[in-house]
């Protein structure tokens, strides 16, 4: 399923596949956010169903622009797959990630 | 009075008289030339004779009877009815006194009396010697019985083939009238086998001996030929011309690789078998008629592979075609059902076992012979630690064809008892491999295939991923630095190898100069994850 991203306040909805594919959808939505004013990013990884390394690129892609917009970037709803795969390729020492649900709704209605 | 009971009383007074007539055949041979007297079991004259007070005598009786007319014939003269509780059972019949006189009255009183004391004896005489003979019927069919029985397990294999990698089950319990079933493995060139079974119509002796001859024509060319329609058009060729008329024999053979799961199989009008894994079931479907019917029959071919994980179980009618105490048929949904929900063969044969024998309960037991052969795919190899091919298959090289490859992947390992952290793993590190052999190695070329081969054995499970980028020179991908990454000194992409080389447990490249191929290992032992 081709990865979709819907930004709502500070927090952009990923689903489907996060591959190279989704750069353009995740891209838009962090424009959006960043439009919105929101200080901070989360990423809700509920609805996805697989990340591959060309998606790993696009959430680094994300993560320097946050860098350096000054947005901290949180993230939730990852399976212990991914929390794993974020561990090791370091992902997780520049996002926190959530053990349950979402961090503080903050953005949120 | 039946009418059987009639025929076979009027017989026995037939050879009653002539035994009489014998003896008097000792002193005068006028008698001894007369024929027996055959007086059928409509004649008026029987009613007479069982309703007559004593002594009857001939020359007095005016009646259309035809059994009269002979008994006049053969020279009697007076006939004593023998009735024992108002049934006749027999008769007295005499000729001329010797002396030429005429019977007197004291003669005929003293036969009364007689008649009186014989006609109870001889009815006990009777009912011993027909209790004799239904007890000697019973004696042969008892005997007749235990040959058929002597028969089908002299044929049936004493022993199951050891495959490694499978688990084999078989089970075979005759109905009271035996059957013809039957089944049977075969020994096969490269480690292949033969799987057989069959049913002959019929029951008992002949259908016994027809089993043994089919059974010993299809071993002898299954050895020959490699191709099971082949086989089946073989002995149906050789069954036509001798197989007793109304009798035919349903047969299914295949040809199981153990190495690939490959069952290739004809079906002369056999059940169908089904294939289960746990979570559904298929059937395995061939056209061909059963064998002994026509000659010139051809029998379909058809291949079917096992995954790890998959049962085939083979049977006969005894058990889909049972009854119940309403008469409700067991039925083929019902054993597909079960088949459905099976992880093994020997668990498979126990349920259906049990419920057969819930659904048959209180009824007149097991109507036929139930024959059932499991064979489960199981992965796991035996004391040697032979490797097995799961699965062997290509992609063509398009963007995103890693997702069918994984799926495939998950499918395949889903029973090896690897846990889910472990098999997440291993499907990211799949991805990542299957991608680059799509992207670098193949260069994206649609019509150039990426081939997975999955192998198990007891210690490791193999997957080799291979491209035919074997000639270009692999430079090793610098480690991804996170933080380079995130302040623009390094790109943001390049973490496919690094994955790979963290989600397992070795990770092994070859090239012959055409074909690249990456080798990903997951050891099984404890097949617990490790992080």
């Amino acid at each position: 399923m081709a990865g979709e991203a819907r930004a709502n306040g500070g927090t952009i909805a990923l689903s489907g596949d996060i591959d190279r594919s989704a750069e353009g959808v995740v891209t838009a939505a962090y424009d959006e956010v960043l439009r919105g004013g929101a200080g901070d990013l989360s990423l809700d990884f509920t609805d996805v169903a697989y990340i591959n390394s060309t998606g790993i690129a696009v959430i680094v892609g994300i993560l320097a622009r946050a860098r350096r917009d000054g947005m901290s970037v949180g993230a939730f709803g990852l399976s212990d797959h991914y929390k794993h795969v974020f561990e090791i390729t370091r992902l997780s020492d520049f996002m926190t990630i959530h053990e349950n649900g979402g961090p503080t709704k903050e953005g949120m209605e | 009075m039946t009418a059987e009971r009639q025929e076979r009383r009027i017989r026995l007074l037939g050879r009653r008289r002539a035994r009489i007539k014998d003896r008097s055949a000792e002193r005068t041979t006028e008698v001894m030339e007369t024929a027996p007297v055959d007086i059928a079991p409509n004649d008026p004259i029987l009613g007479y004779f069982q309703s007559a007070q004593g002594v009857v005598d001939l020359e007095g009786l005016d009646m259309d009877s035809p059994g009269l007319t002979a008994l006049r014939e053969a020279g009697v003269k007076l006939v004593v009815p023998l009735v024992s509780q108002g049934e006749l059972i027999g008769l007295l019949n005499l000729g001329p006194r010797l002396s030429e006189q005429e019977y007197s009255a004291d003669d005929r009183k003293l036969l009364s009396d007689l008649a009186g004391q014989v006609a109870p004896a001889l009815r006990l005489g009777q009912l011993v010697r027909e209790q004799e003979v239904e007890a000697r019927s019973l004696e042969r069919i008892e005997q007749e019985l235990k040959v058929a029985q002597l028969i089908q397990q002299q044929f049936l294999p004493n022993q199951l083939p050891e495959l490694g990698g499978w688990q084999v089950a078989a089970f075979y319990r005759p109905a009271r009238e035996v059957g013809g079933d039957f089944y049977d493995f075969i020994e096969l060139p490269g480690g292949k086998v033969g799987v057989v079974i069959g049913d002959v119509t019929d029951k008992g002796v002949p259908a016994a001996l027809v089993m043994a001859s089919t059974r010993s024509v299809l071993r002898s060319d299954a050895t020959r030929l490699n191709s099971p329609g082949a086989v089946l058009e073989r002995v149906n060729e050789l069954l036509v011309p001798d197989i007793p008329a109304q009798m035919f024999v349903t047969c299914l053979y295949g040809i199981l690789d153990p190495q690939t799961g490959s069952f290739i199989f004809a079906n002369a009008g056999h059940n169908l078998p089904y294939v289960g894994n746990g979570e559904g079931v298929r059937e395995l479907r061939a056209t061909g008629m059963p064998l002994g019917l026509l000659p010139g029959s051809k029998y379909e071919e058809q291949t079917a592979t096992l995954a790890a994980g998959e049962s085939i179980l083979l049977h006969s009618d005894g058990i889909a075609e049972a009854h119940n105490t309403q008469r409700e048929m067991f039925s083929f949904e019902r054993l597909a059902e079960i088949v459905g929900r099976a992880r093994r063969g020997d668990e498979l044969i126990d349920a259906v076992m049990l419920e057969h024998d819930h659904f048959i309960a209180g009824g007149e037991g097991q109507e036929d012979d139930i024959t059932l052969v499991a064979l489960t795919r199981t992965g796991i190899t035996g004391m040697g630690n032979e490797t097995l091919v799961l699965s062997e298959f290509t992609v063509p090289s398009d963007e995103g064809n890693e997702r069918m490859v994984i799926d495939h992947v998950a499918e395949v390992v889903a029973n090896l008892g690897m846990d889910q952290a472990k098999v997440d793993k291993l499907k990211t590190a799949v991805a990542e491999t299957t991608m680059n052999a799509i992207e670098h190695g193949n260069g994206g070329r649609s019509d150039v295939p990426v081939r997975v081969r999955i192998t198990s054995a007891t210690d490791a499970l193999r997957i080799a991923i291979t491209d035919e980028g074997g000639d270009q020179a692999r430079t090793e991908a610098e480690v991804p630095d996170i933080e380079a990454k995130l302040s623009g000194e390094q790109t943001p992409r390049g973490w496919g190898l690094f994955l790979i080389k963290n989600m397992v447990d070795e990770m092994n490249e070859s090239t012959n100069g055409q074909l690249h191929t990456v080798e990903l290992v997951m050891h099984l032992e404890g097949a617990t994850d490790g992080r």
